[in-house]
């Protein structure tokens, strides 16, 4: 009996060590290359830290690259969508949860068919309007398209996590004198506070990751977002891996300590929305 | 007056988001079905006509290089593997982190979803480095630590959709691994207790409580993970860098990306664009039903 469990619990941590360290090379690769000197980017060493490390390629993203207007542009963008995001799902969501109106099923219905839109469906739609009205090469363009992304999932969500607060809230809330905006916005909506983190978080990372949209609308380097910039590193003759690895670290740091902090309402968030469907 | 305030205060939630999606998502979904009807394209950006269902029989029946049955039959290949390692990858990895004897829980957890919480594009362009034949270090491991030959996997066909698929199961098992963990920590303990007191064996605690339990949580998840995966564009453009080698490692996402802002064929896409949602529509719908039905089966 001992012997058996002894041989468990050996195997329990073989198989965890064995997937955590697949889970975690490729981000260590990135930290090694981002670290190596310029005359041995194209090195046939698996060694975590290089000979003769160095922050070379960080410094020069800062001094010889753009990269300072691609975040702030990245930034500017992400905000926008994010704001937009969470002040129009978590009151759409509300009504979805609490009220009864004409449309309230078809609008759910069709929000939920969005998710199955192939990615093209409405980005070339959108793309030839967005010719139309001039708005190639401006924000406008790629934040209408990351608002009309996130959205349909992001009100889900938040109808999803009012759906388990009592209605008997408002009703207290009424009682004590509350107005009907005055009970959602000083008793729910602090109540809903996780669904809201993983909306904005959602729609925060919908504009901060996203390259194939950009790619489309953004065509005047000036504009360009984190994503393009980085993709240019790696786009022409001769990657330059050295600064695609330090641009790839600076920009994945703060969502992943972002997404480990927030891990916890997104499991709840995401589980009780499917499941209340 | 109480009714007409209360009308009042939904038109004031819902009309705004009401108006946006309008114009973003219904708007376009709309010109959508017209350009699939027409004969857009670079040339006819301004001057298009109508000209019926024209584009989606070339759809079904144009002898494009690869047609369309190669990259549907593709398509679900890519589907159907990647989510049964996610699924099975990320139920096993759930069980082995739910056990009440695991010192370093939060830590393994916390590393194993690493690979969900990066940017897809990065994950992508990183692993398509990792692949790269003369320094790539997945050959470098292949060659040094297995004494294997190496692998082209970015110039043959096969090869390059193998590591597109690689790839895209490294970044998705965070996902249904982290689903099953919150499906399993709802799992009252004192059932496998019972279960150990009646002599049940692993297999029959696995088959008749764990999987049944947590079953209402992963039927939406992998209903949703089957419509993220069939539809994920970012992987296999940017690990294949559009589809290389001379597009034969596309799937249908991709295809349509390529024919809409590489060729230029803005009908056809449009179509092409209908058809997959179609497909996804009536999967949806089939896979929904059918599950709703066992789970009514499971009650009764």
């Amino acid at each position: 009996m001992s012997t058996k469990r002894i041989l468990r619990q050996l195997l329990t941590y073989l198989f965890l060590l064995v997937f955590t360290a697949i889970a975690v090379y490729p981000i260590l690769q990135v930290v090694t290359i981002s670290l190596r000197p310029a005359d041995r980017l194209l090195s046939t060493s698996l060694e975590i830290i290089p000979a003769n490390a160095t922050l070379d390629n960080y410094v020069g993203l800062f001094e010889d690259r753009p990269f300072l207007v691609w975040m702030w542009n990245s930034v500017f963008v992400s905000v926008v969508v994010t704001l937009t995001g969470v002040v129009l799902a978590s009151t759409t969501g509300y009504a979805f949860s609490r009220f009864d109106f004409i449309g309230r099923k078809i609008g759910l219905l069709s929000l939920l068919t969005t998710q199955m839109f192939p990615a093209t469906m409405l980005l070339l739609p959108l793309y030839i309007v967005l010719i139309r009205l001039g708005l190639i090469n401006t924000y406008m363009g790629v934040i209408v398209i990351y608002a009309a992304t996130a959205l349909p999932f992001t009100i889900w969500t938040m109808k999803g996590y009012y759906d388990t607060i009592p209605y008997s809230l408002e009703e207290a809330a009424r009682i004590d004198g509350c107005n009907q905006f005055q009970a959602f916005y000083k008793v729910i909506l602090p109540l809903a506070a996780p669904a809201l983190v993983i909306t904005a978080l959602f729609s925060f990372m919908t504009a901060w990751s996203e390259y194939l949209v950009a790619a489309q609308v953004l065509q005047d380097s000036k504009l360009w977002t984190l994503p393009l910039g980085l993709k240019s590193f790696e786009a022409n003759m001769s990657t330059e891996w050295g600064l695609y690895g330090a641009s790839s670290i600076i920009v994945t740091v703060p969502v992943v300590v972002l997404f480990l902090a927030l891990s916890r309402y997104l499991v709840s968030g995401l589980t009780l929305g499917s499941v209340k469907g | 007056m109480n009714q007409r305030s209360s009308r009042l205060f939904i038109a004031f939630l819902v009309l705004p988001a009401f108006l946006i999606l309008l114009a973003v998502v219904f708007y376009p979904f709309v010109y959508n079905v017209v350009i699939s009807f027409s004969n857009m394209n670079l040339r006819h950006i301004k001057d298009w006509a109508i000209i019926g269902p024209h584009q989606y029989v070339k759809v079904f029946f144009e002898p494009t290089q690869p047609n369309f049955y190669a990259v549907f039959l593709k398509t679900i290949i890519w589907t159907v593997v990647n989510l049964l390692f996610h699924v099975v990858l990320g139920v096993f990895l759930a069980l082995l982190l739910n056990q009440k004897e695991v010192r370093g829980k939060p830590l393994f957890r916390t590393l194993l979803i690493l690979p969900w919480a990066i940017p897809q594009y990065i994950v992508a362009l990183t692993w398509r480095g990792m692949f790269n034949y003369e320094y790539g270090s997945i050959n470098l491991i292949i060659t040094k630590y297995l004494s294997l030959p190496a692998v082209e996997w970015l110039k043959s066909p096969t090869e390059a959709f193998l590591a597109c698929i690689l790839t895209n199961i490294w970044l998705g098992f965070p996902f249904m691994m982290v689903i099953a963990l919150g499906a399993l920590q709802s799992i009252p303990y004192e059932l496998y207790e019972a279960a150990d007191i009646d002599g049940a064996s692993w297999w029959h605690k696995l088959t008749r409580i764990t999987i049944p339990l947590i079953r209402p949580v992963m039927v939406p998840a992998i209903t949703l993970g089957t419509v993220w995966t069939f539809n994920n564009l970012n992987i296999v453009w940017l690990v294949s860098n559009g589809g290389e080698p001379s597009d034969q490692t596309h799937i249908l996402v991709s295809f349509v990306y390529k024919a809409a802002f590489n060729l230029y064929r803005y009908g056809y896409a449009a179509a092409l664009s209908m058809v997959i949602f179609v497909i996804l529509l009536l999967f949806s719908l089939y896979f929904m039903k059918r599950t709703r039905a066992t789970e009514a089966a499971y009650q009764a």
